[in-house]
């Protein structure tokens, strides 16, 4: 188990050194740094002067090992834009995107668990048909055509909720939340809805395939002949038995996630992490950029590698080096 | 979503669609197969490969049907900006759909965006499925450093969310190209910024099955004959597991307009001058409020109608070809 | 802190937030935010606009855009000719309590005029400034200079000791590779006081209970919340999420206009936007660059249907232009605002006769995040020119991509909007933009045009203090402008705010910023 263990590290580890590589290499190559920084009015001496403090004129392997050293540290330098720590600007985004994740990540399980068991459960009824047909629909839907019909419907038409932001906030040491007040939750609602509806067809599908599979197994059969109830069978015993594959599927879609929050962030004005990144990418704020991208990739490969390792633990014969199934496709 | 089509075994799902060895003519053989069997029993299949086709086929002969050529900025007449769809009272032929603020026909816009949604689309899953199987193989049957180096690249990727990848590539090379070669370069651009992140799936699926596959007689026979290399993987190894290829191509399809269309809605895929359906979108977004609805919604309803289809005949093959699903 | 004092803390702010409802609190939807809280970090009009709620001028603009005191009570000419003398006005604080001095003054104009200033060209004339006494400054200026005090009003004053306690008596430096104090800290004597900023979210600012003006708004907060899409805008205005807009987009005009509960303000602004020309030898492609020749400048001129833009993609709300300078601006001469007619024809022949070959390609740069509906207007221009047979290449990108490669000269025609702000005189655009690049002048002459006779004029004017023979040689040099077509004028943009019922008192101002100490919120919002 250590072994694995280790290996399983190490892997994150060459994985996120990689990731650095090609952020290094976006942040050095392209758009030079120099040029976004001067004014209009600087010299072609200004000008190599900078480069020569930014430390530009070093070979290859020493800027990237600064930029290593310095990324291990959270140091990431100044937004080109903002003129601010883009350390400090991501972790002042970072609980607007979290919260709204999480708040979409619990909606697609409370309404996508019960869809899937119902689905499978009743299969081949019409139903269930219709079901499926709206799981399509859910997946073929652009999120970002979701977010501006709702906010056509929803805050247009019926002025029933905001159109963007986040409301009030409340701040809880260096975490900003909107949980706590009215406008923040009402605000909350409908990129969560719209985050959601992909994650929601998701889990419904998972639990559909895993229930439709354990109710072929023999101990549901069993159960049955005993004269368990048949609602009690399905909703608690071969339930439970399909949560494992579904937790898992929500700990590595979170990565997902968050990446994907930042179209979401785009359609309602979220402030958070994404719409963040989006600027940068509009303004050619190349150290966001850079910071952004190794954030979101680390988070994705640190609950990729705890989900391995978890099933290694619990089930020993993973723990040989087997091909897994990846899940990069949000 | 792929993942889950992809957690079965390639070994255990039957190929019998594609090997019965049934004479007469093709068509013939093609309904004796279950999976044409499959297909007649699902009304929602043949619906999707209808609307599918059709709308391809509108799509292909856009330059002989639309009134206009939306590319052509001479084509584009101010005065005939905002003229709402041809059901409404102040609506002009030949504008069927209205024009937008340039004057730009919607239908033909619709038409020519399509197109591009499709070409991207299908030529991301063509470079991603060449990519993939090659390197997958290559991995697969060659092993050792090889395999090793092609699967960590495989893994780097896959750390990284798809859109981000897309994202990154696109603005990267959109900001570092002259204005000249935007326009030429930007739809490679998107197919190459959604083929990147999407190949190592395949790769994984292939080299799998290589790896199993090499290890048995006939291809240690085939190799003591000095059959090359490469005929042992096209003909031995491939064939076992073109069917979850498949389905995961077809999902993948819809996933790549879709991803298309949302890099032109963030503002980083096709440019205004020629726009794709999430530019028009992007675009018709502005002017939601000012009573222009029909720049926005026929462009979104085209989208959704493609990748619906699409979707909805991966989904059946996926059931289909699947036998644990029977 | 426990768990326990956290939820009370909680509870308390939430308890905070909800007495805030009950204040008179203007919430201002802009299009895009600040570029950080130093007004002299960002060269930016917006950000400085914004700014001026925090930190002063020592004179400064009134409703009727004249030039009237601020921080400073009164000032003369010295008999030199080259020195100004402020007396400062008496009994001012800054925000952290304080007192204003003469040696604030000093190191105010100092740091916007340092090396590394972005904003040094906002001070062209300044040479030095010395603290005559606690209430008296004395400015030395590089020759006799007319317009010190229209520059004046946007040079921004800081607090000395404030400035050497947080190591900020420079211009943040970007390349040192950390974050300037003033960058996201506030110290000015403005009615309004920052209380809190997160970039890109929001800005907050409170009042200023101790200002020396006295106070024509109610406001007891600002809420400074960029929404860069204009319909997510639009949509915040009308479910009161927002109760007032800098940026109306023009296309929603109507649509607002017919909403009960919001109300629109209308006018032209002065910012003039106009179509620029390269004359250096070759275009971005290698061809040689026909634009050097003037007839090709005026085919391009008369392929533009001015009136079609207007009506279309301004939708009426423009005022099309002939001169390079809106009317209210002091050098404007009616008789040099005249259009040519539209004539795709003539324009085709001037081509043919220039000898340009058909379907020239030439990059047009536009901005996606610059003008009103500049994206618009920039694919209708491209399609009339390409209808006389040329064959632009539309580059739209934002203005951070793109500024590089104006600066750089490595486009070739371009658009360029201009307000002639802060200086509010046609001095700006002729010193900024149509004199030939060198120092401090022609800062925004991207084309790399050199017009001796234009320059000796410019800098005649640059010296003049009798203001009729001033504005006398500046109409005669935009009248050189107009005649070389050096630039095409398109139109003075429109310009539209829109506040909700909550707000009773918004002036708008020719020059598009908003003045929130002049507005007023109703009270039982």
């Amino acid at each position: 188990m250590l072994a694995f263990l280790i290996k399983r590290t190490a892997n994150a580890v060459f994985v996120m050194l990689a990731v650095a590589l090609l952020a290094f290499v976006i942040f050095r190559f392209f758009g030079d740094p120099v040029e976004m920084m001067v004014n209009e009015q600087a010299t072609q001496s200004d000008r190599a002067e900078l480069r020569e403090r930014l430390g530009l004129n070093d070979s290859f392997a020493t800027q990237y090992g600064r930029f290593v050293v310095n990324a291990v540290q959270g140091d990431f330098g100044i937004s080109y834009r903002n003129q601010q720590d883009v350390m400090v600007l991501i972790g002042e985004r970072f609980p607007a995107t979290f919260e709204l994740v999480l708040v979409a990540t619990v909606i697609s399980l409370v309404v996508g668990i019960p869809l899937g068991v119902i689905t499978a459960v009743h299969h081949k009824s019409r139903l269930a048909n219709l079901l499926q047909l709206g799981s399509i629909i859910g997946v073929s839907l652009p999120s970002f055509v979701v977010g501006i019909l709702l906010i056509l419907a929803f805050s247009v038409s019926l002025g029933w909720l905001p159109a963007f932001g986040r409301g009030e906030t409340v701040d809880i040491g260096w975490w900003s939340t909107g949980l706590l007040t009215p406008s923040g939750r009402a605000a909350l609602v409908l990129p969560a809805i719209s985050l959601s509806t992909f994650q929601i067809t998701l889990v419904m599908r998972l639990v559909r395939a895993e229930m439709l599979e354990t109710l072929r197994a023999d101990y549901v059969k069993f159960a049955r002949a005993r004269g368990v109830p048949r609602g009690r069978i399905n909703w608690v015993h071969a339930l439970r038995n399909c949560l494992m594959p579904v937790i898992t599927l929500t700990g590595m879609q979170i990565g997902n996630l968050i990446a994907f929050a930042l179209v979401t962030e785009t359609v309602f004005q979220w402030p958070g992490m994404g719409l963040l990144f989006i600027q940068a990418v509009t303004f050619v704020d190349i150290p966001v950029m850079a910071a952004y991208l190794l954030l979101v990739s680390f988070i994705f490969v640190a609950l990729n590698t705890l989900v391995d390792v978890t099933y290694a633990w619990v089930d020993p014969r993973l723990r040989d080096d087997s091909v897994k199934a990846g899940g990069a496709n949000g | 979503m792929a993942d889950i089509s992809m957690t079965s075994d390639p070994k255990t799902i039957a190929t019998d669609a594609t090997t019965e060895p049934v004479r007469r003519t093709r068509f013939a053989a093609l309904r004796q197969t279950d999976l044409w069997h499959s297909f007649t029993n699902h009304p929602s299949a043949v619906f999707a490969v209808c609307l599918l086709a059709l709308v391809a086929l509108t799509a292909l002969l856009a330059p002989v049907i639309t009134p206009q050529d939306p590319y052509d900025l001479a084509s584009l007449v101010l005065w005939n900006a905002e003229i709402p769809p041809i059901w409404n009272a102040e609506g002009q032929w030949p504008y069927l759909l209205g024009t937008d603020t340039q004057g730009r026909d919607i239908l033909s816009a619709i038409l020519y965006g399509s197109r591009i949604s499709l070409v991207i689309g299908f030529a991301s899953v063509i470079v991603a499925l060449a990519v993939g199987l090659s390197l997958g193989l290559i991995a697969g049957y060659v092993g050792g450093w090889v395999d090793n180096v092609i699967m960590r690249i495989g893994d780097v990727l896959l750390s990284m969310p798809f859109i981000l990848i897309a994202i990154l590539i696109t603005a990267v090379a959109t900001a570092s190209l002259p204005a000249g070669l935007k326009d030429v370069l930007a739809a490679p651009i998107l197919i190459i910024a959604i083929a990147v992140p999407s190949w190592v799936q395949y790769a994984r699926t292939v080299r799998a099955s290589a790896m199993v596959e090499r290890k048995k007689e006939y291809v240690m026979a085939a190799r003591l004959i000095r059959v090359k290399p490469w005929r042992i993987m096209l003909h031995h190894i491939l064939p076992n597991c073109l069917t979850p290829i498949l389905v995961a191509a077809t999902l993948n399809f819809g996933l790549a307009i879709l991803s298309e269309a949302t890099l032109s809605f963030l503002g980083v895929g096709m440019p205004p001058d020629q726009p794709s359906l999430g530019t028009l979108i992007r675009i018709g977004n502005q002017y939601l409020f000012s009573g222009l609805w029909w720049i926005v919604v026929f462009p979104a309803v085209q989208l959704c109608l493609i990748v619906l289809s699409v979707n909805m005949i991966g989904d059946w093959l996926r059931d289909a070809l699947n036998p644990k699903l029977r | 802190m426990t768990i326990r004092h956290l939820l009370l803390a909680s509870v308390a702010v939430a308890g905070l937030a909800g007495g805030a409802e009950a204040q008179n609190v203007l919430k201002w939807g802009a299009n895009r935010d600040i570029g950080s809280l130093d007004p002299y970090s960002y060269g930016d009009s917006f950000t400085i606009n914004v700014l001026n709620h925090v930190y002063e001028g020592l004179v400064r603009y009134n409703a009727d855009l004249e030039i009237e005191p601020a921080l400073a009570e009164s000032w003369e000419i010295l008999e030199d000719q080259v020195t100004w003398r402020f007396i400062l006005r008496e009994g001012v604080t800054f925000h952290n309590g304080n007192p204003f001095t003469a040696k604030d003054v000093v190191a105010s104009l100092e740091r916007v005029s340092h090396e590394t200033s972005p904003l040094k060209g906002n001070l062209p004339a300044y040479v030095s400034s010395e603290a005559v006494d606690e209430r008296t400054v004395d400015i030395t200026l590089n020759g006799t200079y007319p317009l010190l005090l229209n520059d004046l009003t946007n040079i921004h004053i800081f607090d000395q000791e404030w400035m050497e306690e947080n190591d900020s008596l420079l211009p943040t430096d970007i390349g040192a590779g950390t974050e300037g104090y003033a960058t996201y800290n506030a110290n000015g004597t403005g009615p309004f006081i920052v209380e809190s900023r997160q970039p890109d979210a929001k800005t907050t600012f409170v009042v200023n209970p101790d200002w020396w003006d006295e106070p024509q708004h109610n406001l007891d907060r600002i809420e400074l919340t960029p929404v860069s899409s204009a319909a997510t805008r639009v949509a915040a205005l009308l479910s009161g999420e927002i109760n007032f807009t800098n940026d109306a987009p023009v296309q929603d005009l109507p649509r607002l206009a017919a909403a009960p509960n919001v109300e629109v303000l209308e006018g032209v602004d002065l910012r003039t936007v106009m179509i620029g020309f390269p004359f250096r030898d070759t275009l971005s492609t290698g061809e040689p660059n026909p634009f050097k020749d003037k007839a090709v400048r005026e085919a391009l001129y008369k392929a533009i249907d001015l009136e079609l833009i207007h009506e279309k993609v301004m939708r009426g709300k423009s005022r099309v232009a002939g001169a390079t300078v809106a009317p209210p601006i002091p050098g404007y001469a009616e008789e040099l605002d005249t259009v040519p007619e539209f004539d795709p024809e003539a324009a085709r022949t001037l081509l043919e006769e220039a000898g340009v070959p058909e379907g020239l390609e030439f990059e047009f740069n536009c901005l996606s995040d610059g003008l009103v509906n500049e994206e618009q207007f920039c694919q209708a221009i491209a399609a009339m020119w390409s209808r006389i047979g040329l064959a632009p290449q539309l580059d739209v990108a934002p203005r951070a991509v793109q500024t590089p490669k104006r600066t750089g000269g490595t486009t070739d025609v371009y658009t360029l909007g201009w307000a002639t702000l802060p200086m509010l005189d046609a001095y700006s655009p002729l010193l900024q933009i149509f004199h030939s690049k060198e120092g401090n002048s022609g800062v925004f002459n991207w084309g790399g045009w050199s017009f001796p006779e234009l320059d000796a004029l410019i800098q005649e004017a640059g010296q003049e203090l009798d203001t009729e023979t001033r504005l006398a040689l500046e109409t005669e040099a935009l009248g050189i402008v107009k005649e070389e077509i050096i630039m095409i004028p398109l139109h003075q943009q429109p310009m539209a705010w829109a506040v909700t019922d909550e707000v009773t008192e918004m002036p708008l101002f020719p020059d598009n910023k908003p003045r929130l100490w002049f507005a007023r919120v109703g009270s039982e919002g």
